[in-house]
């Protein structure tokens, strides 16, 4: 196979993506709905609770619309990652997955396009919340929006990663409920999306160190730091490196030899 | 394939299975539900290996070279797996990719295959829009698309009104004759083997009879395939 043919099979696998987000109109909208609502009703519920004093990478006093909106664009990515992959593998037939894995490719290159174009579409979706974000005067500067791209493609990465580990190796986890609840929501809560991680350690130095762990707290502060012209170097090391081992890990529950597809028949 | 086995658990799906399928043959893999066709056409399409054995196509061994192998094999799922939303040309052209083709060969190969199984306008159409027979027409299409020498059939013709069955056996019978296809066809259903086909009856993971249809008949002496095949699994409930 020569490099053309690699770069051929990526576009496929890319642009089938987009056309499915674009053609399924109740997966694009409800994608950006999520975040809009956390932003639009959560958000100003809580600003007078929460005051947010200044804290890299922000020079001001900032509302706390300002603060959660990194928060959000992590969380269209986490969905986004829990949703392409499960949705593949969980639809019980695996028809998209087997048709996938019946190309002459490599897998970990099928698996890695694959995840490559679930970001893809997470990146489109996080671009169009932050336009309309704007208007909510979310205002990064424009060099933000520049720096914030190689910053979501690696977390969108991590995040896509960590959802194809899961489908190869959770059974149990049938359908998209139990994701959002043993796995969604603890590390959304768990982080520094809502709420900077100093304020938690002030309530629970236990809790503070959970979302130290979190390899969404350093997605998050990724694209904080990004957003605002910044490079967070340690959460750019911690991201890269879950996303080495999510990788590693999902290649491995997708070996024929060894993984869940022989095992997941088997149970059948 | 050669001494083909594989177990989950305590279960054997597959034991000591050996047969092939030549250029040109159409053979048809007869088994009743159960009877491990689609475990076999997971190993063959490597969705995981088996447990002992070997399956080359074509001279490349499925474990040690797949990308040959893989390159040279069409398949039709058992399940539909069409993307709905996607038009008749998107999932063609998307499948292309998967095996690396660049896409003017490839809008020139989906308007050559559509056009054999009469698709050829519905080509700017959803998937949604299309029948059941239609869907699998599509799916047959986009299986030769790369022009593989191996086709691999899974039941392609459940849920399918007679019309339709017999436009799929009739085209992938035209490709064995004309193009020296190689075709395994799973079924359940024994009438879809006719006598020019040659037969492997699978039951409980094993195989209990395979060649030409006239000849599997004289062996076990039953007038037609449909008895052989009750006189073949019946003595096997028997010794076992």
């Amino acid at each position: 196979m020569s490099t053309a043919q690699y770069l051929r099979c990526l576009g496929g696998i890319v642009r089938r993506e987009l056309l499915r987000w674009v053609n399924q109109r109740g997966r694009f909208v409800s994608a950006l709905v999520r975040p809009l609502v956390w932003l639009a009703v959560f958000a100003a519920g809580f600003r007078a609770v929460l005051g947010v004093s200044i804290i890299p990478p922000y020079d001001t006093y900032i509302p706390y619309e300002v603060y959660i909106a990194p928060g959000l664009a992590g969380m269209i990515q986490l969905f986004s990652g829990m949703q392409s992959s499960l949705s593949m593998v969980y639809d019980r037939e695996m028809g998209s997955m087997r048709t996938l894995m019946i190309s002459p490719f490599p897998r970990w290159f099928l698996l890695s396009s694959k995840l490559l174009a679930g970001v893809v579409v997470s990146i489109v979706q996080v671009y169009v919340f932050l336009a309309i974000a704007w208007f909510w005067e979310i205002e990064p500067p424009p060099v933000g929006y520049v720096l914030v791209l190689p910053a979501l493609l690696l977390s969108g990465l991590m995040l896509g990663a960590l959802g194809l580990v899961l489908s190869s190796f959770i059974r149990q986890l049938e359908n998209f409920a139990g994701v959002m609840n043993f796995v969604i929501f603890p590390m959304f809560f768990a982080s520094s999306a809502l709420y900077p991680l100093w304020r938690v350690k002030e309530s629970s130095l236990t809790l503070y160190w959970i979302c130290q762990c979190n390899p969404f707290t350093h997605a998050v502060e990724l694209i904080r730091f990004a957003l605002y012209g910044e490079v967070n170097l340690v959460s750019a090391a911690v991201v890269a490196g879950f996303l080495l081992i999510f990788l590693e890990a999902a290649v491995w529950g997708y070996d024929p030899g060894r993984g869940f597809l022989a095992r997941r028949a088997g149970a059948e | 394939m050669a001494g083909l086995s594989h177990t989950f658990g305590p279960r054997k799906a597959l034991d000591r299975v050996s047969f092939a399928v030549g250029p040109g043959d159409f053979t048809v893999l007869l088994g009743q539900n159960g009877a491990g066709k689609t475990t076999l056409f997971a190993l063959v399409t490597r969705l995981y290996h088996a447990s002992g054995g070997s399956i080359e196509v074509f001279g490349s061994d499925i474990r040690r070279n797949p990308q040959s192998a893989l390159s040279r094999m069409g398949v039709v799922f058992q399940q539909p797996t069409l993307d709905l939303d996607l038009t008749v040309e998107q999932n063609l052209l998307y499948h292309a990719s998967l095996h690396g083709m660049p896409r003017s060969r490839a809008l020139q190969r989906a308007e050559s295959e559509l056009g054999r199984v009469d698709l050829l306008e519905r080509r700017r159409d959803r998937v949604r829009t299309l029948s059941g027979g239609q869907r699998r027409r599509v799916e047959v299409a986009r299986a030769l698309l790369h022009e593989p020498d191996l086709l691999l059939l899974d039941e392609p013709t459940v849920g399918l009104d007679m019309a339709s069955r017999q436009f799929l056996i009739n085209h992938v019978r035209g490709l064995c004759a004309t193009r020296q296809l190689a075709a395994l066809w799973a079924t359940h259903l024994i009438d879809e083997a006719s006598d020019d086909s040659r037969v492997v009856v699978l039951h409980r993971g094993r195989i209990l009879a395979s060649g030409p249809v006239p000849e599997v008949r004289a062996e076990t002496g039953a007038p037609s395939l449909q008895a052989a095949f009750a006189a073949l699994t019946s003595q096997d409930a028997i010794a076992t």
